[in-house]
């Protein structure tokens, strides 16, 4: 049976495709699993008629029911299922069906598996891969909205990483997959149908921020959707005649800072650009470790978040208002430049 | 039920020795402040650890709790070893940043002693499935207290088990106690082993405190395991002599029921059937006690010679590659 994108005979030597988001998922799957028999998906309805968010079209067909396994409804059972698959030598990738979901994996998150490599020693490795199905915009309302991708970002011997675009998720899944630690991976699931470029057969490096359009006047970071938002906005920017350095962040842990420091020293102006409450989050973090570092700034930085006691509404206008645009994007950015 | 003349019967009393004189040396060792912090003993429970793991084939695992002293040391971890780890050294299982409820030995089948209630059963169950997708022949066993019962874990992990039919057995050593709870305050049932009813797989109740009744209990469930007709649970009834934790003088048991329960001590009960059987005397067995005793003594002054590790070797521990 065949998978959303063509299968790739050989993945080494990469080549490079036209796949919508949500086929670069499929495709990163589909390599990692006939490359290495030890990895399995695993979660709610992943078989079922290519899962929920048609992510794994024709994988089950292709590998089995045993290596695409459902699972019944218990987060937190399933991901010390795939932890104990783990230590004895499968790769699980576990996909939560919304971000939203995984506080009630929360032991499983927080003390298992980041701990369990410490705690024993380094008797252990521990690759798991967490697919998190994450943010917002699909009208799905207060439960099944967030991305989290900083809720466990301060946890030693996790890794935590986001997809902005077809390339970035083909790419970076293979990375956590490949990783011998536990990953949580944040996939968009408003950018399913974006297109973009891919390079079939290539593998992300781990912990690297990815410039995305170099400019002098001001940097902005961002992940997932923001990303694309970021780079609409660096767009209007010039229009003006500012010149906007993107970054599309990548790794929540490790951050990269070096390479938002290089930028910041050049451009001495930061935005941080996030779907997210900004108080303990990425963006926070970056701000108050640059500072620390001794950064001079030529503005102050600004930060373009969810509102801070406002949950996202259900409400289409609503969620609209609330979910950073290019237009909030770019005022931040000439706020920072005094214009 | 195992061969009543099974020469593995002078091995389990010695096991059970050794577990015993183990956990009273770590209390002597708490109170001279060489132990910090908390400490589970399992003195009076010692039999479920020894007959279940004796049990075991190579190539099968099992998690365990932060009551872990006897499954670690049934598995074979010197205690030396045990003692350093408890003692936060560098030679202890787990380089010392593990402590007294991480007693873990991957190269003896033990892949997680753990501090969350009810967190191994999942693990076990996906060790047992890795068997199953990899077609080896090995099955995962799951010990665990009676207050885990209660939690969503142990119900997660029965359901996906029986779903997916796989060879993993589920080990409750009923203590009658969640930490300083007794368990007909916090569950509706005496016998636990019911539990496993609505999930359609067998529950079978055990004699706990006869190492012979455990292992031949989990004999049967491990064999129905690995012939592929998937989970069973065991539910030992036994006692646990000491309080909850370092801090629980545990003077919430009624008056007589610790010593009901010590007239029925394992190691007293496999004892007398060595003595009735003429394979060791009361005086061999006396002789035996003052053995272990003194390769007990030995190991913890071993393990006291043993560095503290430091941070910076520890930080390899923390991610892999």
């Amino acid at each position: 049976m065949s998978t959303l994108a063509e299968p790739l005979a050989a993945p080494s030597e990469p080549t490079t495709v036209e796949l919508t988001y949500r086929e670069a998922i499929n495709a990163a799957l589909e390599d990692e699993m006939a490359a290495d028999e030890a990895v399995v998906l695993m979660g709610e309805d992943v078989s079922a008629d290519g899962g929920v968010f048609k992510t794994n079209h024709g994988l089950v067909e292709q590998f089995g029911p045993s290596r695409v396994r459902n699972t019944p409804i218990c987060e937190n059972g399933f991901m010390g299922v795939a932890l104990g698959m783990s230590l004895t030598g499968l790769r699980p990738v576990v996909e939560i069906m919304f971000a939203d979901f995984l506080p009630t994996a929360g032991d499983a998150i927080v003390n298992q598996l980041p701990k369990y490599r410490y705690m024993s020693g380094g008797q252990f490795s521990v690759p798991v891969t967490v697919r998190s199905i994450s943010g917002a915009l699909g009208r799905f309302g207060t439960q099944h909205s967030a991305t989290g991708e900083s809720w466990f970002m301060s946890l030693p011997g996790l890794r935590v990483v986001t997809a902005s675009s077809p390339g970035a998720a083909y790419e970076l899944l293979r990375s956590a997959i490949h990783d011998d630690n536990p990953v949580i991976f944040h996939e968009h699931k408003a950018l399913y149908g974006r297109k973009g470029t891919v390079r079939r057969g290539a593998i992300a490096d781990l912990g690297k921020a990815a410039v995305l359009r170099e400019g002098s006047d001001v940097t902005i970071v961002a992940t997932l959707l923001m990303v694309e938002r970021a780079l609409k906005a660096a767009d209007q920017l010039a229009a003006d005649g500012i010149s906007t350095e993107v970054i599309d962040l990548r790794w929540i842990r490790p951050l990269d800072l070096a390479t938002i420091a290089a930028s910041v020293s050049k451009t001495g102006r930061l935005v941080v650009s996030e779907e997210q409450v900004h108080a303990g989050g990425w963006g926070a973090t970056i701000i108050s470790e640059l500072t620390m570092a001794g950064q001079s700034w030529h503005a102050a930085p600004r930060a373009v978040s969810l509102p801070a006691d406002l949950p996202i509404p259900y409400s289409p206008p609503l969620e609209n208002e609330i979910i950073p645009s290019v237009e909030r994007i770019a005022a931040a950015a000439r706020t920072a430049l005094g214009r | 039920m195992s061969d009543p003349l099974s020469p593995d019967h002078v091995a389990w009393f010695r096991k059970m020795l050794e577990i015993r004189l183990f956990e009273e040396k770590v209390q002597e060792l708490f109170m001279q402040g060489a132990i910090q912090g908390t400490t589970h003993l399992c003195q009076g429970q010692e039999a479920v650890s020894v007959g279940a793991i004796g049990a075991m084939r190579p190539g099968d695992v099992q998690t365990n709790t932060y009551r872990g002293h006897g499954e670690a040391l049934a598995l074979g971890m010197a205690p030396e070893t045990a003692f350093a780890e408890l003692m936060g050294r560098s030679s202890g299982c787990s380089g010392g940043v593990g402590g007294s409820m991480h007693l873990i030995d991957v190269s003896k089948g033990n892949i997680g002693a753990n501090a969350i209630v009810g967190a191994g059963l999942p693990i076990a169950v996906g060790a047992a499935v890795a068997f199953q997708i990899r077609q080896q022949p090995h099955v995962a066993l799951s010990f665990f207290g009676d207050g885990a019962t209660n939690i969503g874990t142990f119900h997660e992990a029965l359901n996906m088990a029986a779903v997916w039919t796989a060879p993993v057995v589920f080990i409750i050593t009923n203590n009658l106690y969640g930490e300083y709870s007794p368990l007909r305050s916090t569950t509706p049932l005496d016998d636990l082993a019911r539990r496993a009813g609505p999930y359609g797989f067998p529950g079978v109740i055990v004699d706990g405190q006869d190492v012979d009744a455990v292992h031949g209990a989990t004999s049967d469930a491990v064999e129905r395991a690995r012939r592929g007709e998937g989970p069973t649970l065991l539910e030992m009834k036994t006692y646990r002599y000491r309080g909850h934790s370092r801090a629980d003088p545990a003077k919430y048991r009624p008056e007589g029921e610790l010593e009901r329960w010590t007239s029925r001590d394992p190691i007293e009960l496999l004892g007398a059937r060595l003595a009735a059987d003429g394979r060791v005397s009361p005086d061999d067995q006396a002789a035996m006690r003052a053995e272990v005793q003194a390769e007990i003594d030995a190991a913890a002054d071993r393990a006291v010679q043993s560095p503290y590790p430091t941070l910076e070797e520890t930080e390899r521990y923390v991610y892999a590659g």
